[in-house]
């Protein structure tokens, strides 16, 4: 269990404000130029040495990613902030920002500076409207305290942010999608390559991190990377927000460390599951687009990326969702096919397509109105959705009904069956 | 409506803070921005009107913004209610008695969504994953959250905006943000 002093978000749950203030009696803003006098070499360096991965669902090495941005110091080189956090399940960007706005500003300070950036976009979603009061109040703060801006922390480094705010989309999560739209037009994902790093925003070298892998640098400079590389596992290191919701006594947003047994992490922080643990049917446990697990892998799989990519699912945004045995599991899938359904951007024509096709029969099947081999035509659906399409959603679409299939297809041909017979 | 749309003072002051934002030849980046100004100084909704409105300050085509309107879930191009509730229907909510927060809607708005209610005062949509899912379920009304609802204390809510007098946001169960309640084994 993470313990206290480790804890990089103390403020999670806003028992204090979020104000410049309070946040520098957390430590926040605390070496920042100090840091940037170090170079950007040793920043990517100790970033580098943390292990630390993106914590926007694909987690990749971010120290890694940092270092493909081009040095040429003539380049107008961007940094963008994921704030679109729109994965179902997933609520912990909201409290970062909420809460510890400056933890993601010094973090938006330092990234950038390291991928020699001057200016830096934070694109958060427009349903969170109060937080992007909260964000920008926080922004004017930093700007009036000349922690950025002009020689920002007198550190020598002029630097921006902005905050832009979507429209919801749930595409816009997706890196090239958001940069579409913050260049003002319909969110859809580009092509690839060439890869953001080389041409990006307004065919700039450009950056997308999310929310959360930002909000952790300055914690993991100040108290170095292989404090950070300690917690947890290898190559799955540090700490993680997790979010659990569901049918779990008390849902909650919970910082841990990474690698944490799921099962600790659910009877620790939210109160077990509704009726015990034998009562778990299934989770899915890192928001909507990977494959769900039955309670036999619950038992014992642990929360990092590698751990659950073993049992075939994903870490993906951390979003653990509990599924008590009172749930209609076809249903609750059926309910995420409708939801990629409505947030296909319409591009891809597997996907754009498929996404009704795999809605309308998870539907047929939820309503007991399909035949047992209807499923078979549902999963070659999914099969030709996946990896056919220029972006994720469709592998997303694809994913959760798979996992469905995998696990629970003999206890659904079953009741498809008997619902037949009894016709 | 026929009326023909144009900022005020108080938005063209904001329009002036998106606009800042971009590269000076980069402007069509504060279309949504200047959507959602519009939008809101129009009570809401986006008439034909105001988006041409946008559009000719952008120097954009208004196929172009038009395009963006629909592309965007949080546009709307007929009138919503004063009170607009959006209600979370998604897996996250749906499991934790979303149905039951329609109900309540069907019963104290309308019966279909994206109607007005007698009153004129509400209208309300299902809508998809609103990001608050540890406190599901939710509804965004206006540009408000209220979390952690069942039939009850929608209804609540509800009345309460109703009375004029509206409800204090976030947790309708009085619990801190995102923090879990004190669970007691019984």
């Amino acid at each position: 269990m993470l313990k206290a002093k480790d804890k990089i978000f103390t403020n999670l749950f806003g028992d204090q404000s979020y104000s410049l203030r309070e946040a520098q009696s957390r430590g926040d803003w605390d070496q920042t130029s100090n840091f940037i006098n170090k170079g950007s070499d040793w920043i990517i360096d100790e970033v580098k040495k943390s292990e630390l991965r993106g914590r926007g669902g694909a987690g990749f090495p971010t120290g890694l990613k940092w270092s493909f941005m081009p040095k040429d110091v003539n380049k107008n080189n961007y940094l963008v902030v994921n704030a679109d956090e729109s994965e179902p399940g997933t609520c912990k960007d909201r409290d970062m920002i909420r809460n510890e706005p400056h933890k993601l500003l010094e973090g938006c300070l330092l990234a950038g500076f390291a991928m020699n950036a001057h200016d830096c976009y934070i694109y958060i979603r427009g349903e969170y409207f109060n937080e992007s009061v909260v964000l920008q109040k926080a922004i004017d703060e930093a700007y009036e305290a000349g922690l950025i801006g002009k020689n920002a922390c007198n550190s020598g480094w002029d630097f921006n942010i902005y905050l832009h705010r979507g429209a919801g989309a749930y595409i816009c999560g997706e890196e090239t999608a958001l940069l579409e739209s913050l260049e003002g037009k319909k969110g859809q994902p580009r092509l690839k390559p060439p890869f953001p790093a080389n041409k990006g925003l307004y065919g700039s070298p450009t950056t997308v991190n999310n929310v959360e892998t930002i909000a952790v640098v300055p914690t993991v400079l100040r108290r170095g990377g292989s404090w950070f590389s300690s917690l947890g596992k290898t190559k799955n290191t540090g700490t993680k927000v997790f979010c659990i919701s569901g049918h779990v006594n008390t849902p909650c947003n919970i910082e841990e460390e990474m690698g944490i047994p799921l099962k600790e992490l659910i009877e620790k922080h939210a109160g077990g599951v509704r009726g015990g643990w034998n009562n778990l049917k299934a989770i899915i446990p890192g928001g909507s687009s990977v494959p769900m697990i039955p309670k036999s892998v619950c038992d014992s799989v642990s929360m990092d990326f590698d751990s659950l990519s073993s049992v075939k699912s994903g870490l993906g945004t951390a979003a653990v969702i509990v599924m008590d045995q009172s749930t209609d599991l076809v249903k609750a899938i059926a309910r995420i096919s409708r939801f990629y359904k409505h947030e296909s951007c319409g591009q891809c024509t597997p996907c754009r397509e498929g996404t009704g096709w795999m809605w309308r029969m998870m539907e047929k099947i939820a309503a007991g109105e399909a035949s047992p081999g209807e499923i078979d035509r549902l999963l070659d659906v999914t099969k030709q959705v996946e990896g056919h399409t220029i972006c994720a959603l469709g592998d997303a679409a694809a994913w959760p009904i798979q996992g469905l299939f995998r696990h629970f297809r003999d206890e659904i041909e079953e009741q498809l069956i008997k619902k037949i017979r009894a016709a | 409506m026929t009326e023909t749309f144009s900022f005020n003072a108080e938005s063209l002051d904001k329009v002036k803070f998106e606009l800042s934002k971009y590269p000076e030849d980069r402007k069509q980046s504060a279309v949504m921005s200047m959507l959602d100004i519009a939008q809101r100084q129009n009570g809401g909704w986006l008439s034909k009107s105001a988006i041409e409105h946008v559009a000719s300050h952008l120097e954009m085509p208004y196929i172009k913004v038009y395009e963006i309107v629909t592309f965007y879930s949080m546009y709307y191009t007929t009138p919503v209610g004063k009170y607009f509730v959006q209600v979370c229907t998604t897996t996250p909510c749906w499991l934790k008695g979303s149905d039951e927060v329609v109900k309540a809607c069907k019963e104290t708005i309308s019966e279909k969504q994206n109607e007005l209610s007698n009153d004129g005062l509400f209208s309300w949509m299902e809508v998809e994953c609103l990001g608050a899912c540890v406190n599901a379920p939710l509804v965004q009304i206006n540009d408000d959250f209220y979390e952690d609802l069942n039939y009850e204390n929608t209804k609540n809510v509800l009345q309460s905006f109703i009375d004029g007098n509206p409800s204090p946001i976030g947790s309708q169960t009085g619990r801190k943000g995102s923090r879990a309640e004190e669970y007691v084994k019984s």
